[in-house]
């Protein structure tokens, strides 16, 4: 396999429950050894196109490739070298650590079963709690041990659906330390997230709003290809100027920070018209700032589902 | 990694899983080896095909020993308690309306005269045919003792050695079939519908359950087959089925003195079979199910016919064709006539053929529906 090589590679899928058009054509292609993040508000279809990767849904319509093989045809063979972390903890709670790694490992058929259920449970520096009920183990073990599961069979793809959420900071940083150190040795990864910070450690982003993939790039890419204009706002009473501020043409978002107030829009110069009633008011303070991830994604956001429906 | 075909790794992995669960789950567990030892002690004893003391009330147009003597024995045979002595017809035909008796003896005012003058006296019973299985025996025993009471006292009166032409015509107004149930007829048919019963539940619920509790993503996103899945989920119950086949099997012997004529071996191996038939059924209503209620709901659909269609509740020949042939689909049907004719009859296996083919038959279509019905992916 070269590096470049497309280890996802869709184009056109689309996916409705009822008369919902979950997913509408979605496209991506992520490379080897890449670790692709996957952003959108709840219920933009994130889970829904994650589980039409890898064979758990099956597209209305759309073609397109996994690991080389055809999504709507091969399902079977994506599953033996997809690791699939599912949203919800989905291991078996009343199995022990031990028994549930084992299962997984019997359900691939892993030749090395035993080893690899050892090796796993002393990465995890779990093998004094081996004989501990999964569903007895906090969220954040949880979710390394559903982690630790997925990638038991060396799975050649990791499908990430929100592998951190509830999970502690320290125990986020551990993790995608892991994952970057994982994609160097060659493994590829797909990861839904609604942290910002773990939006940046990736190498590139698609960003799914109610179906619809409205950017896709580097982090930087993304960034840019928004223009967002932001200016930082230092005043007296900031929830005056933030109430003045909001649904005046040209201002997009108004975001209070401590004490400071965050204004973006697409528009500089709209943006600037609107902002000039400020410059004139010798107490408050407004600079120009880089916009962040974060000013982009919720300037992505507003619309409503029915809205880009 | 393992080929594309069934695999018996995978197999044992998910047999193996389903009983560590099992075990885990301490009150189902429980609830498997206590369930069928309750309901066999709690319906072996209530369900009472000879039942005594039957409330009767006697309305006599004649007061005379014969009459007297006639009572005494009604009372003495066990079978009926003289609760009331009637002075009117309307009375009778109250006290049966309202089922506070079970029978009403009518004594004609011609009774004694006609006992002594040696010719037939006539005794009609009425009998409440509301539940004819309660009063068939009682009615058997008031021929035999009607005749048998009356020779004592003509003995005593007349000194009369000589066998006399039927002293007592006996007419009875009753409504019931002759097929009656037999106490050992009982324990045998629990058997069947104690399987049943837990059987169908515990794989009825078993992926529903992976459903509900989010780990059927998990089981769908593995290579693992329909057909792995399927029938390795059956494999733990089958033999939590033969320890409670043991259990019936043990108290049946023990308290109730029910016989055992045929092979054990051959018993356990019908058996089996059953038991593998109820599983199936059940791993299909719960592929079939999206959720609890609703397999819920499929298992009612095939207890009511399977207890009261089957021959269990009610006699097999007694109902109408079209019955029987929904009857002849369940495989509590044929359980019965095979359970029935190893434990009382001593049939061979042979002779038990004609029923045992269609419970197979019904398993592997059973199973190939579950099957297609197995869903593959989340949609």
């Amino acid at each position: 396999m070269t590096t470049g090589e497309l280890v996802i590679d869709v184009h056109g899928l689309n996916k409705s429950f009822g008369k919902k058009h979950v997913v509408k054509d979605f496209s991506l292609q992520v490379k080897r050894g890449e670790i692709h993040g996957f952003l959108g508000p709840n219920g933009s279809g994130k889970t829904t196109s994650i589980r039409m990767l890898c064979g758990l849904l099956t597209p209305d319509s759309g073609s397109g490739t996994c690991l080389g093989y055809d999504v709507l045809r091969e399902t079977a063979s994506i599953k033996r070298e997809v690791g699939y972390m599912t949203q919800k903890f989905s291991l078996w709670e009343d199995l022990t650590l031990r028994e549930n790694l084992d299962f997984v490992a019997r359900m691939y058929g892993m030749a090395d079963r035993r080893a690899a259920v050892a090796g796993t449970l002393e990465t995890l520096g779990l093998v004094s709690r081996q004989n501990q009920l999964a569903g007895s183990l906090s969220g954040g073990w949880k979710q390394r041990l559903a982690l630790a599961a997925c990638m038991l069979h060396r799975p050649r793809l990791l499908l990430l659906d929100e592998p951190t959420a509830g999970v502690d900071p320290k125990a986020r940083r551990d993790f995608w330390e892991e994952l970057h150190r994982l994609a160097g040795e060659g493994l590829s990864v797909l990861v839904s997230t609604h942290y910002m910070d773990e939006a940046e450690r990736c190498h590139r982003l698609a960003y799914l709003a109610y179906g619809n993939l409205l950017a896709v790039g580097t982090a930087q890419e993304v960034v840019e290809a928004r223009g967002l204009a932001v200016y930082t706002i230092v005043g007296p009473d900031p929830t005056a100027i933030a109430a003045r501020l909001r649904g005046t043409p040209g201002v997009l978002q108004v975001t209070p920070f401590g004490n400071t107030l965050h204004v973006a829009g697409t528009d500089a110069a709209q943006l600037e018209a609107a902002l000039a009633f400020l410059r004139a008011d010798r107490s408050c303070k407004v600079e120009p700032s880089a916009a962040t991830l974060e000013d982009v994604f919720i300037s992505l956001m507003p619309d409503s589902p029915e809205a880009t429906q | 990694m393992s080929g594309r075909g069934f695999s018996l790794s995978r197999w044992l992995g998910i047999i193996l899983k389903e009983f560590i669960q099992l075990r885990r789950d301490k009150l189902t567990f429980g609830m498997v080896v206590a369930i069928p030892v309750i309901q066999l002690l709690l319906f072996g004893y209530a369900i009472n095909a000879d039942p005594k003391n039957l409330p009767a009330a006697v309305l006599s147009a004649d007061e005379s020993p014969y009459s007297r003597s006639f009572v005494r024995a009604l009372e003495n045979s066990g079978y009926f308690q003289v609760v009331k002595q009637l002075g009117s017809e309307r009375e009778a035909e109250e006290l049966l309306l309202h089922g506070d008796v079970q029978f009403v003896v009518n004594i004609p005012a011609d009774f004694s005269r006609r006992i002594a003058r040696g010719e037939t006296a006539t005794l009609l019973v009425e009998a409440d045919a509301t539940d004819p299985a309660a009063t068939s025996n009682a009615v058997a025993a008031l021929l035999q003792l009607a005749n048998t009471a009356i020779d004592r006292d003509l003995l005593g009166v007349l000194q009369n050695p000589a066998p006399l032409p039927p002293v007592v015509d006996l007419r009875v107004h009753r409504r019931y079939n002759p097929e009656g149930v037999t106490a050992y007829n009982i324990v045998p048919g629990l058997l069947g519908t104690i399987l049943t019963m837990t059987l169908v539940l515990m794989t009825g619920l078993a992926m529903t359950r992976e459903r509900e509790r989010g780990t059927f993503e998990n089981l769908l996103s593995t290579p693992a087959l329909p057909i792995e899945v399927m029938t390795g989920k059956i494999i733990p119950y089958i033999i939590v089925g033969l320890i409670q086949v043991t259990l019936i099997y043990f108290f049946g012997t023990w308290l109730f003195h029910v016989p055992m004529e045929g092979d054990i071996v051959l018993l356990y191996f019908v058996l089996l079979v059953f038991i593998a038939a109820n599983l199936t059924i059940g791993i299909t209503f719960s592929a079939i199910a999206t959720n609890q209620l609703q397999s819920m709901q499929m298992m009612v659909l095939y207890f009511m016919p399977s207890l009261l269609l089957s021959g269990f509740a009610f006699p097999f020949r007694g109902m109408p064709e079209w019955a029987q042939w929904i009857g002849n689909l369940l495989p509590l049907t044929h359980f019965l006539i095979l359970i029935r004719g190893i434990m009382l009859k001593g049939n061979s296996l042979f002779e038990l053929w004609p029923a045992l083919w269609p419970i197979l038959a019904f398993t592997l279509a059973v199973m190939l529906l579950g099957l297609g019905f197995y869903r593959r992916t989340l949609d």
